[in-house]
């Protein structure tokens, strides 16, 4: 019998560069600026794609079999809670706000996102960075769907879900995230790697998931929860995409920094303006709260992103420029936003409310220096209008931030007790800006943020000529079931029963 | 006999979301429907990509092809993502026992030479090619139209993706990893993967979508997947005794089988919406596997010699009737 010539054993390395870079070839009977032709226009100098370091060594093999273990698990899970009423073990029906805005503003935004690394997946010359970006396309689906189905049983019993789809394009406060993903698809491929990759997924997104997730897990929300635990081995390949991303961009070439400077500028901002949402969550919808946006703040912004931007100093890079207006926020933002929210809530298809004696206790505890001065004082006054059977709504029109789409509810990073307004002027016409960053970003792109549209001045348009009704009836919003007060909703009275029935023998 | 466990029963208040029931009436609806419609957004566009400006961001007017509604697209596998993946996870669990049953049995070895060189020659750069399509998949995934259609052209993006790292497995087991350079330097110099390589690259450079699907999924991968995995693997390699080629190729075999039918439904539905699209459908389809036929010829010449004409078009005809079938003539 001949002997075998042992063959050489190949590394893991050297095994996925065959079964991934080695695929690709330059091409001749096409210039590479005929294949790729968006990667050039942004000014990002890249010499040496084959400079990209895999951020992970996933084939696809493998990658089918560890999703199916995790997507099995999922949905088992999610059955079961189904099946044996699991929404009824919240802590209170007041947590499926956090829920409901979730459904609305950020799952669209996960498909988004997968059609922009889609995008990616074919848009870059490299293919070890083309087979990271369509990986965290697919897994962007996945996401957008298994939250879909985690959250489709809470909409078979309470209000305010079952429009998502027409809110996405339709509802004043879904224009905040679909501006940014909007902003972020419309964009460059280096810009929006930078806008999601690295800014929203590395930079925000422990600031996001972590919050959300372990709120799930504090208010008793099984099916929320196990998305979380099921996602979280993703989000962190997305991440270490995102960070392999900016350090390539910025290895490549030195005359890259500016501009990758001037977009973290950028999308530090807009992302910071989005969890705005994130922050009032924790402070005031979740009834049992894991930590105040600013103790979040102080472990995810500070320290970890303090951290992230010390290691990118040897780049040159410089932490984001909204960084100390963003700081001199935290201890306000939440407060403002529910404020502000609560004042709207006839046009929120989620419900807000006035914190109770308990809830102000914990929120002075943890905002001593803003929340008994600043904040307090118009809750109370809110109780007390509430009280007398006359309780406030802002019928006027917020005025929009034409960046983020915010209403202009923030005060000056120094003085607490001013709004903060901007305006600029371009080609004739008056823009206005909730922030200096806001302003910033316009002033930089004027050309794209004269497009946005803005959902206050759709509703003097038509189909609605300013009729409430006739809004709410394009927003697929019931008046009496989906927007309002919390005290005295459906949801409230619903949830009470239903538990009633579950827990006692009457 | 059966037992019923007992829950407490309380009242739903609807069946499913409103875009749901707009399309499907108040009941409740399949994961399928809730992960896949409407969950693109349409309406109110911020802005203009700075790409291209002519363009919006969801944009359905960058093809030819007009739908009143794209989500008419079905998938007949009603693939969303998790049963997309646990269908997938199932055939490379068949694929890896396939590859350990070759290699522990040396059978690789075994082969007689003549037979492992045509393998390695008509399949190791086929991993290129497969490499392109994934490229074409993640562009009509990326600019395509709506949720229903782009998401299984994702899951075909990564499913080419996992097709050419198969082949490559398959060039490692059977010629080491010389196998691969020799199959690349083929992909790149040798004149009979020139039409090939010709065609891919010219998909590369097409933009739009709906003519990439053409090009790539129906006229391509049509006339591809049977004439190398049908014909030249389990008719004229396994029939001489290299049935471990076979084997290592199962994965592709039943990937062509299922795919197919979502591709031909894809096709179906939209050459029934209109004679416009009829027309551009017959119109590229014709173009493009003239073309594929072509670029064929010289590889399926490779492991079939002289016979290889007739037999590229026996499967061009069978190209052509199962095209009939869905309404496209050519």
């Amino acid at each position: 019998m001949d002997m075998q010539v042992a063959k050489k054993k190949l590394s893991l390395k050297e095994k996925y560069k065959l079964l991934t870079r080695d695929l690709g070839w330059d091409t001749t009977y096409h210039t590479k600026d005929e294949v790729f032709p968006y990667v050039q226009y942004e000014g990002i100098k890249i010499h040496d794609w084959d400079k990209w370091e895999d951020p992970f060594r996933l084939t696809m093999d493998s990658y089918w079999k560890y999703q199916a273990e995790k997507e099995r698990k999922f949905y088992a899970i999610i059955d079961a809670h189904a099946q044996n009423n699991g929404h009824l073990n919240i802590t209170d029906a007041r947590y499926l706000s956090a829920l409901k805005i979730f459904l609305q503003a950020i799952s669209p935004g996960e498909y988004a996102a997968g059609k922009g690394f889609a995008r990616m997946g074919r848009e870059f010359p490299g293919v070890g960075t083309q087979v990271a970006c369509q990986m965290q396309s697919i897994d962007e689906i996945r996401h957008a769907q298994t939250q879909i189905h985690a959250l489709s049983n809470y909409n078979k019993f309470y209000n305010g879900f079952h429009a998502f789809a027409d809110a996405r394009d339709r509802m004043w406060y879904c224009t905040l995230p679909r501006s940014f993903f909007d902003d972020a698809l419309s964009s460059g491929p280096f810009e929006f790697m930078i806008a999601i990759g690295f800014s929203f997924e590395y930079v925000l997104t422990n600031l996001l998931f972590v919050p959300f997730m372990s709120g799930a897990a504090y208010n008793g929300d099984m099916a929320t929860v196990t998305f979380g635990f099921s996602a979280q081995s993703d989000e962190a390949r997305h991440m270490t995409l995102g960070l392999e991303c900016i350090k390539f961009m910025l290895e490549q070439d030195p005359a890259n920094l500016p501009i990758v400077q001037g977009w973290i500028d950028k999308w530090f901002w807009r992302g910071f303006r989005l969890l705005g949402v994130v922050g009032t969550m924790m402070d005031y919808m979740l009834p049992k709260r894991v930590m105040s946006w600013r103790e979040a703040w102080n472990i995810y912004g500070v320290e970890n992103g303090g951290a992230l931007f010390r290691d990118l100093a040897r780049y040159g890079i410089r932490p984001p420029k909204g960084w100390d207006d963003a700081e001199k926020g935290i201890d306000h933002m939440s407060h403002q936003f529910m404020l502000a929210l609560y004042q709207y809530n006839f046009g929120t298809a989620f419900h807000s409310w006035i914190p109770s004696e308990d809830e102000m206790e914990w929120l002075s505890k943890k905002y001593p220096d803003t929340f008994d001065k600043y904040y307090r004082p118009r809750w109370a006054h809110l109780s007390k209008l509430k009280a007398a059977g006359t309780p406030f709504a802002n019928m006027g029109l917020a005025k929009l931030c034409q960046t983020c789409q915010i209403p202009t509810v923030f005060t000056e990073p120094d003085d607490p007790t001013s709004l903060c307004q901007r305006e600029t002027e371009y080609k004739g016409e008056k823009y206005h800006f909730c922030s200096d960053g806001c302003q910033h970003i316009f002033e930089n792109e004027p050309e794209k943020y004269i497009q946005a549209w803005l959902p206050m001045q759709q509703l003097f348009q038509a189909p609605i000529n300013g009729d409430l009704g006739a809004w709410m009836n394009w927003v697929s919003l019931i008046p009496g079931r989906d927007n309002g007060d919390f005290d005295g909703s459906e949801d409230e009275r619903n949830f009470a029963a239903w538990r009633q029935q579950a827990t006692s023998n009457q | 006999m059966q037992i019923d466990l007992r829950t407490v029963s309380i009242k739903q208040q609807r069946n499913t979301f409103d875009h749901l029931a707009r399309r499907f009436g108040d009941k409740p609806a399949s994961r399928y429907q809730e992960g896949s419609y409407d969950i693109q957004a349409t309406e109110n566009l911020h802005y203009r990509p700075t790409w291209d400006p002519d363009q919006l961001i969801y944009d359905a007017s960058i093809t030819k092809i007009v739908m009143a509604d794209w989500y008419a697209l079905k998938d007949p596998r009603q693939y969303f993502y998790n049963n997309y993946t646990l269908a997938r996870a199932r055939q490379q669990e068949t694929a890896e026992a396939n590859f350990s049953f070759v290699e522990s049995r040396g059978l690789a070895d075994m082969l007689p030479e003549d037979l492992k060189r045509i393998a390695l020659e008509t399949l190791v750069p086929l991993r290129h090619a497969a490499w392109g399509a994934n490229m074409n998949n993640s562009f009509i995934s990326g600019y395509g139209y709506a949720a229903i259609f782009t998401q299984a052209c994702m899951f075909h993006a990564m499913d080419n993706l996992g097709i050419a790292q198969y082949l490559s497995r398959l060039g490692l087991l059977l010629g080491d990893q010389e196998a691969l350079t020799e199959g690349k330097s083929a992909w790149l110099d040798d004149e009979a993967w020139q039409p090939m390589r010709r065609y891919i690259e010219d998909c590369l450079v097409v933009r739009d979508p709906f003519e990439l699907f053409v090009a790539q999924n129906v006229a391509l991968d049509g006339l591809l997947y049977p004439l190398v995995y049908e014909r030249i693997v389990d008719g004229y390699l396994s029939a001489q005794g290299a049935s471990a080629v076979a084997m290592l190729c199962q994965f592709m075999n039943d990937w062509f089988d299922e795919t197919r039918k979502w591709v031909d439904a894809v096709m179906k539905v939209a050459a029934a919406e209109s004679e416009h699209n009829r027309a551009i459908l017959q119109e590229w389809t014709e173009k493009w596997s003239a073309r594929a036929a072509a670029a064929m010829l010289p590889v399926v010449r490779k492991a079939l010699g002289a016979d290889a004409e007739e037999v590229v078009g026996e499967e061009v005809a069978a190209f052509k009737a199962r095209l009939k079938k869905i309404g496209v003539e050519i």
